[in-house]
């Protein structure tokens, strides 16, 4: 049972980062993106490639992992430099799909449905880590989840959050701002996707295996509502929808009823959550933290008077 | 030399021909009007010329460079700004705020900071003075038009009069050299235009040139260098406001026809 | 003049299949553009709406199923129950729209998008809940063997979906070029507050707009089960491939839909045979056509490029 717990809270911890990451590309700058899955997939699959074929540590394969994914965050961040919201949402959910078939069908690298098995642990301190070590993942990814809610608080109390805000609020009065909104999207994409990518790094270590069909369109809706649920533009509340959808998934199996619970009410429940939230709280539970740049900027340069 | 001018400037949307190789020059420290009916191609104009739409053909010249084809934030950046006609603050930002925005990218400063991304981050020195100075400029603006103590105020919340004045200001924080205004006095009540009509001296004062579209004819034939009159796309006179006024093309184009 | 090296008579049996593959697609993009073009938001649930109309036709089917009673009877029930889904799925779209959208007009593009993907999530969702996730066979309801012509085949039931697409496609398009009501159904698309102010019922032509897509959707919907079967994530795929299509025509613009569909058909048939893409990254043909037509011409092959009014 405990144990039970504990594995919740290593997938908590793990969506929490993915879900972080989407936060910035739809909670702060307001672009719509469906493919988180598909950058935890490229991640997940590069560590799984670089330890299993080329024997690598996992510390520098989730470094590559990480920059591998926002590579692919730029790639599919270009067409946002021309795309507005339903558009949008529809390319980077094809581009999801296409990484999943591509993944399915690369059997030389990706060794196709079969997925990658026999992926080590990480070496920490000189032992490594199982499947089995769960206080330690606990910890490992945990510090990660804090790691990334403190990148992104940095990000957003910056200029650049309050360029990112300008942009969500009208790109067009943004752009003749002088604001270069398309460098802003990029970098918003490929920052979501370099979090996906460790988050689907930790994902492969943890259960040193990966499979295609776990990275599918489901897994994309299931960390959107974890954004949605807690209230976009609020790496905390993302934190806490996080929460939510996991507990509520795994609730079934906590309290030993899974047997009588089909797994398309868990489903059900993300649909819902989507559409109620939208028509009767599109803020979310907790909502979107408005900062005060004024203020902020004022504090940081306090310092700078003597 | 003129500061700006344009040459067979020409946008089409489909069959509608809403500017029509049109040449303007606009020359420094002074305030140009542009007027014509409603649908005369006045916004499309000023958006081709601030790179928010593309024209179909013609060019854009401003300090003597081709800009006709660079993204709106880089004309921006070569020293020209604007406000809309429907007015396009950052609503749910504050007023402060908007006015920090249109500092924005006056405190890249390239000498210094090469990967800003990650500097932002880490809250570097250089990035504190960039700030400050953002920070400074935009008391200044917020002065200017005497809205500092509605600082904290978000933009959605400000009287309309006020909303027109913020877009301004933020505008103006980007330094540009010219300042298209589009429809500053629309909906504003006698009072406010008549302030409006003072800002905009002191704006040229300054040393910005200044375009402004505008259907009150009271201000434009007051504060007005010369005027320039669109119908149908076309140009069809440009002048002083007395030689505008008494233009027998300008006063068929807003009464129609008059004989027959 | 053989460019691929393909005999004349696998030519021209590719260009059947594709054909037949376009026809279905254009059918749902159909239901995508009719309702961009009034709403400017992408119905996400138009795959499901068309899964849960060919279910209830596939039920009313086999409910008066009698092979006893011979073949006219069959093909009776059979029209009978393509009329039955698409009511159903009209009907469908109509409540889905008061419910999951009509609140979010005014909201954030963001919210009526999400809550579309919400709507079918469930909607998929509960069909596996209630139908159960095993594919069920509609068997074709006249004898489906394959006629030769030039040497290459067609399947009655191809020929059927290549009429039963041409005269939907002509019936929408004389429909909404003739009627008053497809005149103010134009209207609003094109203006709707004007549309508003000249008296036309704006709720009534949204209402309206999804019922036709829906529909069509629905008769799409069975004309694939019978080559595919019936299972409750059948619209996913085929809606998405839809959606593309229609983008590809220029979505909100109705002959760019029928055309959108069967350039995709046509491509996705060739692109296998010719370039010689595995079966298995067939889906990615269409997912590579959208990101290279939304980057090159965003406004599709039918559309003028339209910049956003500022
Ligand atoms: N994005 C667009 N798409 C299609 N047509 C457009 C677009 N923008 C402007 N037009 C058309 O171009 C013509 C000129 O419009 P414009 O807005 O420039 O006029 P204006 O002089 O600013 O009028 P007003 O005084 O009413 O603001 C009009 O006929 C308008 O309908
Ligand atoms: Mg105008």
């Amino acid at each position: 049972m405990l144990n039970f717990i504990l594995l919740i809270f290593i997938y908590i911890g793990i969506y929490a980062i993915a879900a972080m990451g989407l936060n910035l590309i739809v909670g702060y700058t307001g672009l719509l993106s469906l493919c988180q899955a598909g950058f935890l997939a490229i991640g997940a699959y590069t560590t799984a490639v670089l330890m299993t074929t080329f024997h690598m540590g996992f510390w520098e394969s989730m470094i590559i992992s990480g920059f591998i994914a926002s590579l692919f965050g730029i790639l599919i961040g270009i067409p946002t430099l021309r795309l507005k919201g339903d558009y949008l949402a529809i390319a980077t959910l094809g581009f999801g799909e296409i990484v999943r078939n591509v993944i399915l069908n690369w059997d030389s690298v990706t060794k196709g449905p079969m997925g990658i098995n026999g992926i080590p642990g990480p070496s920490i301190f000189g032992t490594t880590l199982s499947s089995m070590d769960k206080p330690a993942w606990i910890v490992i990814i945990w510090i990660f989840v804090a790691a990334t809610y403190y990148f992104i608080r940095r990000i957003i109390r910056s200029r650049v959050g309050r360029a990112l805000e300008a942009i969500r609020e009208d790109e067009i009065a943004a752009s003749s701002m002088g604001i270069n909104t398309a460098k802003y999207k990029i970098g918003a994409f490929t920052t979501g996707a370099f979090l996906a990518g460790i988050a689907g790094s930790l994902f492969a270590a943890f259960n040193q295996s990966v499979a295609p069909l776990t990275f599918d369109f489901m897994m994309s809706i299931m960390i959107l509502c974890m954004a949605v649920l807690g209230g976009l533009g609020n790496s905390f509340a993302t934190i806490v929808g996080a929460v939510i959808i996991v507990l509520a998934s795994e609730l079934p199996r906590l309290m030993g009823i899974s047997h009588i619970i089909p797994p398309q009410l868990n489903q059900i429940l993300f649909g819902l959550i989507l559409v109620l939230m939208m028509i009767y709280r599109p803020q979310g539970i907790i909502g979107r933290i408005k900062l005060n740049y004024a203020k902020i900027v004022k504090e940081e340069i306090s310092d700078l008077e003597k | 030399m003129p500061l700006l001018y344009t040459q067979n400037l020409r946008r089409e949307f489909g069959g509608v021909i809403a500017v029509a190789d049109v040449d303007i020059e606009i020359f420094k420290d002074s305030i140009t009007g542009l007027i014509g009916p409603n649908g005369a191609g006045k916004t499309t104009l000023f958006n081709t010329i601030t790179g928010l739409d593309f024209p179909t053909s013609g060019h854009v010249f401003f300090k003597g460079e081709d800009i006709t084809e660079l993204p709106a934030y880089k004309i921006t950046r070569s020293g020209i700004a604007r406000t809309f006609q429907n007015i396009r603050l950052f609503k749910d930002m504050t007023v402060f705020e908007n006015v920090m925005i249109g500092r924005h990218f006056r405190g890249n400063n390239p000498k210094i900071v090469k990967n800003k991304f990650l500097n932002f981050i880490l809250g570097r020195i250089y990035v504190k003075k960039e700030e400050k100075d953002i920070y400074e400029n935009s008391i200044k603006w917020l002065n200017f038009f005497n809205l500092l103590d509605m600082r904290d105020e978000y933009a959605k919340n400000l009287p309309y009069g006020k909303q027109r004045e913020l877009e301004i200001a933020r505008a103006l924080a980007t330094e540009p050299e010219i300042l298209f205004l589009d429809e500053p006095a629309a909906g504003m009540n006698p009072q406010e235009t008549d302030s409006l009509m003072k800002t905009i001296k002191r704006i040229r004062d300054l040393g910005i040139t200044v375009v402004l579209i505008e259907h009150d004819m009271k201000l434009v034939m007051n504060i007005c260098d010369k005027i320039i009159v669109l119908n149908y796309g076309k140009k069809i006179a440009e002048g002083t406001p007395s030689q505008v006024q008494n233009n027998k093309d300008v006063i068929e184009a807003y009464l129609g026809k008059t004989d027959d | 003049m053989n460019l691929f090296n393909i005999p004349s008579n696998e030519l021209l049996q590719h260009l059947i299949n594709g054909l037949t593959l376009g026809a279905i697609y254009s059918l749902i993009a159909l239901g995508y553009t009719m309702v961009y073009g009034i709403l400017k938001f992408i119905n996400f649930a138009h795959g499901e709406i068309l899964m849960a109309g060919t279910y209830a036709g596939y039920y009313f089917y086999y409910f008066l199923y009698d092979p006893s009673k011979g073949a006219a009877y069959t093909i009776g029930i059979f029209i009978a129950a393509l009329v039955i889904a698409m009511i159903a799925s009209a009907i469908l779209g109509v409540v889905i729209e008061k419910v999951a959208y009509k609140p979010l007009r005014k909201a954030p593009r963001l919210a009526p998008l999400l809550s579309a993907i919400g709507v079918s999530i469930i909607l998929a969702n509960l069909a596996a809940l209630f139908f159960g996730t095993k594919s069920k066979k509609f068997e074709y309801p006249f004898n489906n063997s394959s006629m030769d012509i030039g040497g290459s085949s067609i399947t009655p039931n191809q020929l059927m979906i290549l009429a039963v697409g041409l005269i939907m496609m002509a019936g929408l398009k004389l429909f909404v070029d003739r009627t008053r009501l497809g005149k103010a159904m134009r209207a609003t698309s094109q203006n709707q507050p004007v549309a508003a102010l000249m008296g036309i019922n704006v709720n009534l032509i949204i209402s309206l707009t999804f019922a036709i897509g829906s529909a069509l959707a629905a008769v799409a919907g069975v004309l694939i089960a019978l080559e595919y079967k019936v299972y409750p994530t059948m619209g996913t795929m085929a809606g998405l491939k839809a959606f593309i299509a229609a983008v590809v025509g220029g979505i909100g613009n109705i002959s760019g839909a029928m055309l959108g569909g069967i350039i995709l058909g046509l491509l996705e048939t060739f692109g296998v045979v010719i370039l010689g893409i595995p079966q298995g990254l067939k889906d990615t043909i269409a997912f590579s056509v959208l990101i290279l037509i939304l980057l090159l011409r965003p406004s599709g092959i039918l559309m003028k490029n339209i910049r956003e009014k500022v």
